[in-house]
């Protein structure tokens, strides 16, 4: 990856973190879930700006993206709108009465959005049938899908899985972000799906592991998904990345912002200048 | 609304008649459909149809809320799936993905409940399944088809593949059916069929417990000199409530389902006739919200008094009391 590329989308890293927080600011005391959206930052910023084709005119072709981990919609929209997919007034319409755009997204493809998420594990399996549908209508296109690591817990996310490989889905890549915390604390604590690169190994998947927030790792692992087999990338990420106070924090899986506490946020994002 | 000879099914089950003959027979005039099951194409004579169309069925294996999310995305890329497994198993088991992917998202996908009611017989109360009308009805946009014979569920599964929305098939009865269309099934969704007039009271019933029912007023006008009218309700959602307005005039109405008398058939129609004045009290037949003691299907149909002779005195004590 050149330098110049680097640096392009670890700005649009910020970009989109400034706008999860000014976004989920908005919401006020409704309040956002900022550490999930934080962690699959670099994630979305790498998959949007290199791999995944959408064009409004020829819809059918567009790779899927398909957010399983539904309540990191706030970083969706946020990216969608840095990819001019949607627009500044569907992102001002954030967590507002009767808006489409609130913590879980809602399908609408024509604004980039593939799944009506919330509910954990169902946009996985939902996926997998993309996949194999796209496979028999003979489409050259990837299916994305990014899960939670506490997601992991479900059980239909191993039916969904076992399905990929029995059915050989070679186009498609799920990415879990790994960042260890759920609700109730760490993942090792509340139900540790250690080992899991060889549980996905073991489910047909091949299996690379990532840095969740080196778009270089990123790009690397989006760039050589398998032939013959349905691909994982487990991306090693830090809920609320980019924010001090919100980093590896459980408590901030759902959360408001303050006047205080959202000045030092932005602070602190827009200190950090890339050249 | 196409118009199908049904002779060739009567007297057969349902599934065999769907899968087995119906399905294979027609499969041009239904482009998109994929038919997705939970390691249930042999429970549901697919046999044939997946030998002469290998690329238009997927097994799932044992996993209905897997069988209900591949049917989603399928869905949503323009296939038409028909996702088939045990009623108990793919209303209960897949009951939050039915919510989420067909009635929320709205994908088109036909649910076909295999074996509903008691027919499982010495399988036991695991696979009874006397709930599926009761909570489907629950979910937003789902429509609910429970056809009383072969005939009548061939043309309720060709109006849901024409039907621009998600459905739910419940199958019933197994090869002990009474056959009520010999040829012939004026079916509409939505619009309950009357299939024998009478003046005295309203006997409203869906799926096996129609063919039963026209025995048991048979019964009634025989031995009782009561005139009832039967009405098939094969559609539970979007329920029929001019029928209903028709039926007015009636002594009394009477419910007759293979299914819980807590949500199912006997509630729906509560649910609209508490609504307004005029309409007569209402006697649910089916089971009594209990588990079953298991046997064969007469033994359990005479458990929860679901046969035409039991049917009639039941009703014949209750009318004394009115």
């Amino acid at each position: 990856m050149t330098i110049k590329k680097k640096t392009e989308l670890e700005n649009l890293s910020k970009d989109i973190r400034l706008d999860i927080i000014k976004t989920g600011y908005l919401a006020g005391i409704k309040g956002a879930h900022f550490g999930g959206c934080l962690s699959i930052v670099e994630i979305l910023a790498t998959l949007y700006s290199e791999f995944v084709h959408y064009n409004i005119k020829e819809l059918e072709y567009r790779d899927r993206v398909v957010l399983s981990k539904g309540h990191a919609a706030l970083a969706l929209y946020c990216t969608l709108y840095e990819k001019g997919i949607i627009t500044k007034e569907d992102l001002k319409t954030f967590e507002q009465d009767g808006s489409d755009f609130i913590a879980h997204s809602k399908r609408n493809i024509v604004k980039g959005q593939e799944f009506s998420g919330g509910s954990l594990s169902l946009g996985l399996s939902h996926a997998v049938g993309v996949a194999y549908a796209c496979k028999l209508k003979g489409l050259a296109n990837r299916i994305y899908v990014i899960l939670g690591d506490g997601e992991l817990n479900e059980g239909l996310i191993w039916e969904s899985l076992m399905f990929a490989s029995h059915h050989k889905l070679n186009n498609l890549t799920v990415i879990i972000d790994h960042n260890h915390l759920q609700a109730d604390g760490t993942i090792e604590e509340v139900m540790d799906t250690a080992p899991l690169k060889k549980k996905l190994s073991s489910f047909g998947f091949d299996t690379q592991e990532a840095d969740g927030h080196s778009v270089e790792e990123l790009y690397l692992a989006l760039s050589h998904p398998s032939d013959t087999q349905p691909s994982a990338i487990i991306a090693e990420t830090i809920k609320g990345k980019g924010i001090s106070f919100m980093e590896g924090k459980a408590k901030w899986h759902h959360g408001d912002l303050n006047e205080l506490r959202y000045n030092k946020a932005l602070k602190e994002l827009e200190g950090k200048k890339y050249d | 609304m196409t118009d199908f000879n049904l002779k060739k099914y009567a007297g057969q089950g349902q599934a065999v008649a769907l899968f087995g003959t119906f399905l294979p027979d027609n499969i041009e005039k239904y482009p998109g459909v994929h038919v997705l099951s939970a390691d249930m194409s042999a429970a549901a004579s697919l046999s044939r149809y997946i030998y002469q169309n290998p690329d238009k069925y997927t097994e799932i294996g044992i996993a209905e809320q897997n069988l209900v999310g591949i049917a989603s995305g399928m869905a949503s890329e323009g296939f038409t799936p028909i996702a088939i497994a045990q009623a108990a198993f793919i209303s209960m088991r897949a009951f939050e993905m039915n919510r989420q992917y067909l009635g929320y998202m709205k994908n088109k996908v036909i649910l076909v409940g295999l074996n509903s009611g008691l027919y499982l017989q010495y399988f036991g109360n695991t696979h009874y399944c006397i709930e599926d009308i009761a909570i489907l009805r629950s979910i937003p946009n789902m429509t609910i088809l429970s056809p009383a014979d072969a005939g009548e569920a061939v043309m309720a599964l060709d109006a849901a593949l024409q039907y621009d929305g998600p459905s739910y098939i419940r199958l019933t009865g197994g090869s002990q059916l009474r056959t009520v269309y010999n040829e012939h099934c004026n079916f509409a969704i939505g619009k309950d069929i009357v299939i024998r007039e009478g003046s005295d009271i309203c006997i409203f019933a869906t799926g096996a417990c129609v063919g039963i029912s026209v025995e048991a007023a048979n019964i009634l006008s025989k031995k009782n000199g009561i005139e009832a009218k039967v009405v098939d309700v094969h559609t539970l959602k979007p329920f029929d409530t001019e029928t209903v307005d028709q039926a007015r005039g009636s002594l009394l109405f009477v419910t007759a389902e293979e299914h819980s008398i807590i949500g199912g058939l006997g509630s729906a129609l509560s649910d609209y006739t508490s609504t307004k004045r005029g309409f007569p009290a209402i006697m649910k037949i089916g089971v009594q919200d209990t588990f079953s003691k298991p046997g064969n299907y007469d033994y359990l149909m005479q458990q929860h008094r679901l046969t035409p002779e039991l049917i009639a005195e039941d009703i014949f004590n209750q009318i004394q009391t009115l």
